[in-house]
């Protein structure tokens, strides 16, 4: 049993390449997960603003026109680096984008958007992770598109980055005005 | 032209680096003396090419040469010339070709200063840097060439990100690939003992220098990524764990691990298996670290290239570098013999604890790290794990570690008395007391963690000096007796004073920050007033400047600290060419603490979103880490530990106190 001992890293090692070569080979995009929520009526929300910034975040505001909600976090390192893309787009394109602001403390996140701009309609406060659970939320960052009725057309796992909002996300929304 | 040089100058050194790899091995393998001579020259000839190649990259750079698409890419015409510079190793392609420059450089310093070390071991190992550059310049030429051309040139470029454009920044990346790198040293020569199946005292004692250089440069250089971090992304943070900073910490856990155990190798011939792992392991985190950034698989605001196209081709290599090592590691470590036995309680069981518990630190770094990852793959899209997990398991594995180093060093070799070193320390015991009694009354109602943090960090640094203490027998033997031994010690014992006690000193400021500082937000007009920590500041207002290749709404602020108005002046940039905004936050220092003040955003009515910090002992976060990298310099200059000190140790007759 002694040689396995001293296999032991080696075999450890080929179990992890193999784990993280499977998407590479076969060519994966991971953020294309389905979600189940796809052409489904965006799951009932209702989430207290952050203080002093307004109303929070509700079902109700969706609906009437094609709309984001993204979920961010002041933690998350990802959500700054989509944070610009996200300003362009709610600035440049005319998009409405509500956000969900998932498992962080309320002043946190008001220092956050202080530093890094606000794009964002309405934000729903949900420091607990509630209304994580209704949406399906893996991790943040997560954006999804919701059309004029209400339903959710699309999500996208991970930072928008510029060319994911170039060609994933701006046709969709074109296609869905 | 020059670009072409460099281009060429690169395949010339792939070809180079396929005669370094393969000629020795086969010489070394015959015992063929001529063969393995070959390792000598190839080593400088590769240096010298790379040199060129990287001169080109550099030249084209600093003329703002836009034909060429990498510095379209990465520079701007305006840009100051030190970022420039920069700029060169501020991107994807740059960044490799700078870690090979440092892999040759490496190779050289090994072909000249080794002259002591058997040749076949030496034919062995330049012949294993060889391959690693083979393999790396193959990547280079194949996925990632910096002198492509474009055609037509573009009138300007689109200049490096201005988050990059820093002073802190332009040396973090030489010094952390320097760091990376530098365990190459360590992975030839284990893969090397491998080979000729021999690990010994004296093997141990090559790879020690360079294992230290390679830790030097890799504390430098995580010490100033977290600087930059904390004045340039503007919100007073030091340490994110962020998969970046990770990727640099992982090889830093093991490192430092590698380290204490190639010592036990060192002095009592046994754990060899273990540190011949530990060397693999440290230099596969490396190339993790390289490449984590560079494939794109993690997202993070280093990502500078983000590029999954070149992932397969990274873990090709990352399999068969690493994946070759351990499956010869499996061959042959069970071969190697240990020598020494040891009790549990020994100076060996101390560095054993280390080992194990720096070792799981790194594991449970690795996980949190690539959990994302093995989330990717099981379906789960891409997360971001956060400080929560790895506070929640980092911090328990941190606090048997600092509390066991001090300890340790006051343990015999073989068989230690841990009731009569313990002993020993009471004096850093009462000056840790005195401490936490100290920070109570300082800071009423101060958290216990916070207490357990500052106990930590005052046991480390007095359990340090106390250890050099009882080396020099002070306050036991007569004063000037305890003078002599101090001046006879070797430079090695105060190496590990400085590194302990600075561990210490750092610890102090994460603590101090993490658990003591104070922030608020204001809005302020000009010629309002608020109050941070007690101390008064006034904002006057804000003005545009106008930087080289950037517009900045300048804000003036006036504090009052200790007495003394002070006047701090944050910014808030945007560079037109790259369209993205910056915060430069304005910081004052003292020894104690830093007042820390970034602008926020305009309100309509003219006034302004102001955040303010005290961050209590902060900048002891760096002075700590500065003092750790001085041990690590100071342990090098140690006669025993000089790069090319002949296989027997002539040792002073008169040596009073055993090293270390």
């Amino acid at each position: 049993m002694r040689w396995f001992l001293y296999a032991l890293p080696g075999l450890a090692f080929a179990a992890l390449i193999v784990w993280v070569a499977i998407p590479l080979v076969r060519g994966d995009d991971p953020s294309d997960l389905p979600s189940a929520l796809i052409d489904q009526a965006a799951p009932a929300t209702d989430l207290p603003g952050l203080p002093g910034r307004g109303p929070g975040f509700t079902t109700a505001d969706l609906g009437g026109e094609v709309m984001l909600v993204n979920v961010f976090a002041s933690w998350c390192v990802p959500c700054l680096a989509e944070h610009p893309v996200l300003t362009r787009l709610a600035a440049e394109e005319g998009l409405t984008i509500h956000a969900i602001n998932y498992r962080d403390a309320p002043d946190d996140a008001l220092a956050w958007l202080g530093r890094h701009g606000d794009p964002f309609a309405r934000i729903g406060s949900d420091p607990e992770g509630r209304a994580g659970i209704d949406w399906g939320i893996t991790g943040v960052p997560e954006t999804f598109v919701i059309d004029a009725a209400g339903r959710v057309r699309f999500r996208f796992a991970g930072p928008v980055m510029p060319e994911i909002a170039a060609e994933r996300i701006l046709p969709l929304v074109e296609a869905l005005r | 032209m020059i670009p072409e040089l460099g281009h060429f100058a690169l395949i010339l050194a792939l070809l180079v680096a396929a005669v370094q790899a393969v000629v020795p091995l086969v010489g070394a393998w015959r015992g063929h003396g001529g063969m393995m001579a070959v390792a000598r020259p190839a080593a400088f000839v590769q240096l010298t090419l790379v040199a060129i190649a990287f001169a080109a990259l550099t030249y084209a750079y600093l003329v703002s040469d836009f034909s060429v698409l990498n510095v379209v890419e990465n520079s701007h015409s305006a840009k100051p010339w030190l970022y420039k510079l920069t700029g060169v190793w501020g991107n994807h392609e740059g960044s490799m070709l700078l870690w090979i420059l440092m892999l040759a450089l490496f190779g050289a310093m090994v072909a000249g200063f080794g002259r002591n070390l058997p040749v076949s071991l030496k034919a062995r190992v330049l012949a294993i840097q060889g391959l690693i550059g083979l393999g790396f310049l193959l990547f280079i030429l194949a996925t990632s060439n910096p002198f492509l051309r474009v055609d037509p040139a573009p009138l300007d470029g689109n200049d490096l990100n201005p988050l990059l454009q820093d002073p802190g920044l332009a040396f973090h990346p030489p010094m952390l690939y320097f760091g990376y790198v530098g365990f190459s040293m360590a992975f030839s020569f284990a893969i090397a003992a491998l080979i000729e199946g021999r690990v010994d005292a004296a093997w141990a004692r090559w790879v020690r220098p360079w294992t230290l250089v390679a830790w030097c440069g890799l504390t430098a250089g995580i010490a100033l990524g977290s600087w930059w971090a904390y004045y340039e992304l503007g919100w007073g943070g030091w340490w994110f764990w962020d998969p970046v900073e990770n990727a640099s910490f992982m090889p830093w856990l093991t490192g430092t691990a590698l380290l204490h155990s190639a010592m036990v190798v060192e002095k009592r011939d046994t754990l060899k298996s273990w540190t011949i792992l530990l060397a693999i392991v440290t230099f596969g985190l490396s190339l993790l670290g390289t490449f984590l950034v560079r494939s794109g698989v993690l997202t993070s605001v280093h990502a500078f290239a983000v590029d999954p196209a070149r992932g397969l081709f990274i873990l090709i290599l990352l399999a068969l570098t690493v994946g070759g090592a351990l499956t010869l590691f499996a061959v042959r470590a069970p071969r190697l013999r240990g020598g020494g036995l040891f009790a549990p309680i020994s100076r060996e069981g101390g560095l054993v604890l280390n080992n194990l518990l720096l070792s799981t630190a790194a594991l449970t770094v690795f996980l949190g790290t690539l959990y994302p990852l093995f989330m990717e793959v099981a379906g789960g899209g891409r997360i971001s794990v956060g400080p929560p997990y790895f506070n929640a398991v980092f911090l328990p594995l941190a606090i048997p570690l600092v509390a066991a180093m001090a300890v340790g060093p006051l343990l015999a070799w073989k068989r230690a008395d841990l009731a009569g070193a313990l002993g020993r320390l009471w004096a850093a015991a009462l000056a840790t007391a005195i401490v936490v009694l100290a920070s109570l009354f300082l800071v009423s109602g101060a958290p216990v963690f916070a207490l357990v943090g500052i106990a930590l960090a005052a046991w480390a640094f007095f359990g340090a000096l106390v250890e050099l203490a009882e080396r020099v027998r002070l306050f036991r033997v007569p004063l000037g007796a305890s003078w002599q031994r101090l001046k006879g010690l070797p430079r090695s014992a105060f190496g590990l004073t400085l590194a302990h006690a600075g561990l210490g000193i750092a610890i102090a400021g994460m603590v101090g920050t993490e658990m003591f500082k104070e922030e608020t937000v204001v809005l302020m007009a000009p010629g309002d007033s608020t109050e941070i920590a007690g101390m008064p500041v006034t904002f006057e207002g804000v003005s545009r400047v106008e930087g080289p290749n950037y517009l900045a709404d300048q804000g003036r602020l006036t504090a009052v600290v200790d007495g003394e108005a002070v006047t701090l002046l944050p910014e808030k940039r945007f560079y037109p060419v790259a369209a993205m905004p910056t915060t430069e936050a304005a910081i004052h220092t003292t020894w104690f603490y830093d007042v820390y003040v970034a602008l926020g955003e305009p309100r309509e009515d003219g006034r302004w979103s102001v955040r303010l910090w005290h961050h209590p002992l902060v900048p002891w976060i760096w002075i700590g880490a500065a003092t750790m990298v001085a041990g690590g310099l100071v342990s090098l200059s140690d006669r025993r530990l000089r790069v090319g000190v002949p296989a027997k140790r002539r040792q002073p007759s008169a040596q009073p106190a055993p090293a270390e």
